[in-house]
């Protein structure tokens, strides 16, 4: 088969056209927003789209495209910390119950079947219960969920390489285990972990925005696009707009990552493809 | 195939056993002294001990959960604070909403997968593949809360023709109640089936490119058959198994979904207790939703297992 060129691939490249996007506006929000996101008008409440406020405002008179601008901020920083999470101890899990095996294998194993009954937003109903809410439950109870994911893959590629013949060589030169995992299987195993995270990251930016609509993650004033369509929900009459900006965002998000997703899976594993 | 099941189930137990000890350790452990949650800076010392010995929480921590666990076995959840009322049966109150909104949900993620995934399969690299793979991936992007929200706004605030939330009970009548779970269940369902819909068409694709089909069309069998008889009861295995872990994040999004339409379900209860700082409940209710899960990927499994001779040998 010939080479694939990345930029050829449509559902790659429109997928990290949309990512870069995102990840630009969350930058330049950073450094400019065409009004303050937390400043309150109460002149300007519930305002439809205009030359002044293209997205219109909110309740509280706030200007809604700066806060849907801020809001990819908080997206980007939930979905990145709780996959880092979710992937940071699901592979050491996995490589761990891979790489002993015996009942310690089966442990674990059974214990992530335990934690696979706990999404994301059931975790944050446990941890809200006894913690405050606010973005670190998010990041901690996002970060849960993907723990099954990233341990089985890891197991499952452990158990595939762990008799290849250049491990068994490293081995045979006294190559001690940890080094034997980090250098020489978890290089081997990375191909799906990548695609997995990728995938994982667009789940988690909807999840926060779950999290957020029900008031178990990131907190107000913070603009979050969740926590933005819990509040337009009770304005539905007034300013429509308001509830319709900010899930867009969320769905235009989701959609270029998981686009994304695709295409490095089709590019990084031909298989599937 | 006796030993398979039994292997099984002892897994499952074990697996449940991790369940009540994940749920134990955030609840009762974590926070160092669950009546510190519960109370606040609210109540005197003495309240506070009352209320310690009556949660049996001046016992050790090894005693306090085998106490729980057995307690939980039984049916018996602990007493809310909130509503002084068992856990257990304000679980079961709530069942007559989330159960149905969940299996409402998916028999509309089943009846628009199942076809559409299909139909990609066999106009495959055509026209109407891309076509239902741009819907697909169009409902995965959107949240399900918010296309609940999207619904309200056409159905109900522009339209008027249904409620934009609460339910009054089946004791109303069927008809008003499936009407309220109505939109919940298609913006939870449709939405969803998103997911089954690329599950359906690789796995009815991988089966048309099998020889018995290629046998089968060359001796004569006509296409329809072929899809029917050949190709979709094969591919049924792998879409059975995937839609089997959907339905656990249907109960997950079922939660999310009571919020927005104001439907008094399992979701709303924990919500509720959360607020309320009613611990025995929140901890009810997780070890409840999360059990029901782990029982239906199990049921999953061994459906997976029964249906494919190779699996039970591995």
């Amino acid at each position: 088969m010939a080479r694939r060129r990345p930029l050829r691939h449509v559902t790659f490249t429109l997928g990290a056209v949309i990512t870069l996007a995102l990840l630009a506006t969350a930058g330049l929000s950073l450094l400019y927003t065409p009004a303050d996101p937390l400043a309150m008008s109460i002149g300007g409440r519930l305002q439809g789209p205009s030359g002044g406020h293209p997205f219109g405002t909110d309740q509280f008179g706030r200007d809604i495209l700066s806060r849907v601008m801020t809001g990819a901020v908080t997206s980007i920083a939930v979905g990145v910390i709780a996959v880092g999470i979710g992937a940071g101890v699901g592979v050491l899990l996995g490589l761990l119950s891979g790489y002993v095996g015996g009942w310690l294998d089966e442990s674990l194993m059974r214990l992530i079947d335990a934690v696979q009954g706990f999404p994301a937003i059931l975790s944050a109903l446990l941890f809200t219960a006894v913690f405050s809410p606010g973005m670190v439950v998010s990041m901690v109870a996002i970060g849960i969920a993907f723990v099954p994911a990233f341990a089985r893959l890891a197991r499952g590629s452990v158990l595939e390489l762990r008799e290849r013949e250049f491990v068994v060589a490293a081995r045979a030169l006294g190559g001690r285990d940890a080094w034997l995992l980090l250098r020489h299987i978890l290089p081997n195993s990375l191909p799906p972990l990548i695609v997995q995270a990728t995938t994982s990251f667009p789940v988690a930016i909807l999840a926060e925005a779950a999290l957020a609509y029900l008031g178990l993650g990131t907190q107000p004033p913070y603009p979050s696009w969740g926590l933005m369509l819990k509040e337009a929900q009770n304005f539905l009459s007034l300013n429509p707009w308001f509830a319709v900006f900010p899930g867009g965002a969320i769905a235009l998000t989701v959609l270029g990552l998981n686009l994304l997703g695709d295409g490095l899976r089709d590019l990084l594993d031909p298989k599937t493809a | 195939m006796r030993r398979y099941v039994a292997r099984r189930v002892a897994a499952l137990a074990v697996t449940l056993l991790f369940v009540s000890a994940l749920v134990f350790v955030v609840v009762r452990v974590l926070p160092g002294d669950p009546v510190a949650v519960i109370m606040g800076t609210e109540g005197g010392r003495e309240a506070g001990d009352r209320l310690r010995r009556a949660m049996g929480l001046d016992r050790p921590l090894p005693l306090q959960y085998v106490t729980w666990v057995a307690g939980a076995l039984r049916g018996d959840l602990g007493r809310s604070i909130q509503y002084d009322v068992p856990v257990g049966a304000l679980i079961l109150s709530r069942l007559p909403v989330t159960l149905p909104l969940t299996l409402l949900a998916a028999a509309f993620m089943v009846l628009g997968a199942l076809p559409l995934g299909l139909y990609a399969a066999t106009r495959h690299r055509r026209a109407g593949d891309y076509a239902a793979m741009i819907v697909s991936q169009i409902g995965i992007s959107v949240p399900q809360f918010w296309s609940g929200l999207l619904l309200i706004l056409l159905f109900s605030v522009r339209l008027g023709w249904v409620r934009s939330g609460g339910f009054d009970g089946w004791s109303a009548g069927v008809g008003p109640a499936l009407r309220s779970l109505l939109l919940p269940a298609i913006a939870l369902g449709f939405f969803q089936a998103a997911v089954l819909v690329r599950a359906t068409r690789s796995a009815v694709l991988d089966v048309m490119r099998e020889d018995y089909v290629r046998t089968a069309r060359a001796k004569g069998v006509s296409e329809p058959r072929v899809l029917a008889r050949h190709t979709l009861r094969n591919a049924l295995i792998p879409i059975v198994t995937v839609a089997g872990i959907q339905l656990g994040q249907l109960v997950a999004g079922s939660i999310v979904l009571e919020s927005v339409f104001a439907l008094p379900g399992l979701g709303r209860l924990a919500l509720g207790a959360i607020t309320a700082r009613d611990l025995p409940v929140v901890q009810g209710v997780a070890l409840f939703v999360a059990s029901v899960i782990v029982l239906v990927n199990f049921a999953v499994d061994l459906a997976y297992g029964l249906l494919d001779p190779r699996i039970r040998y591995e």
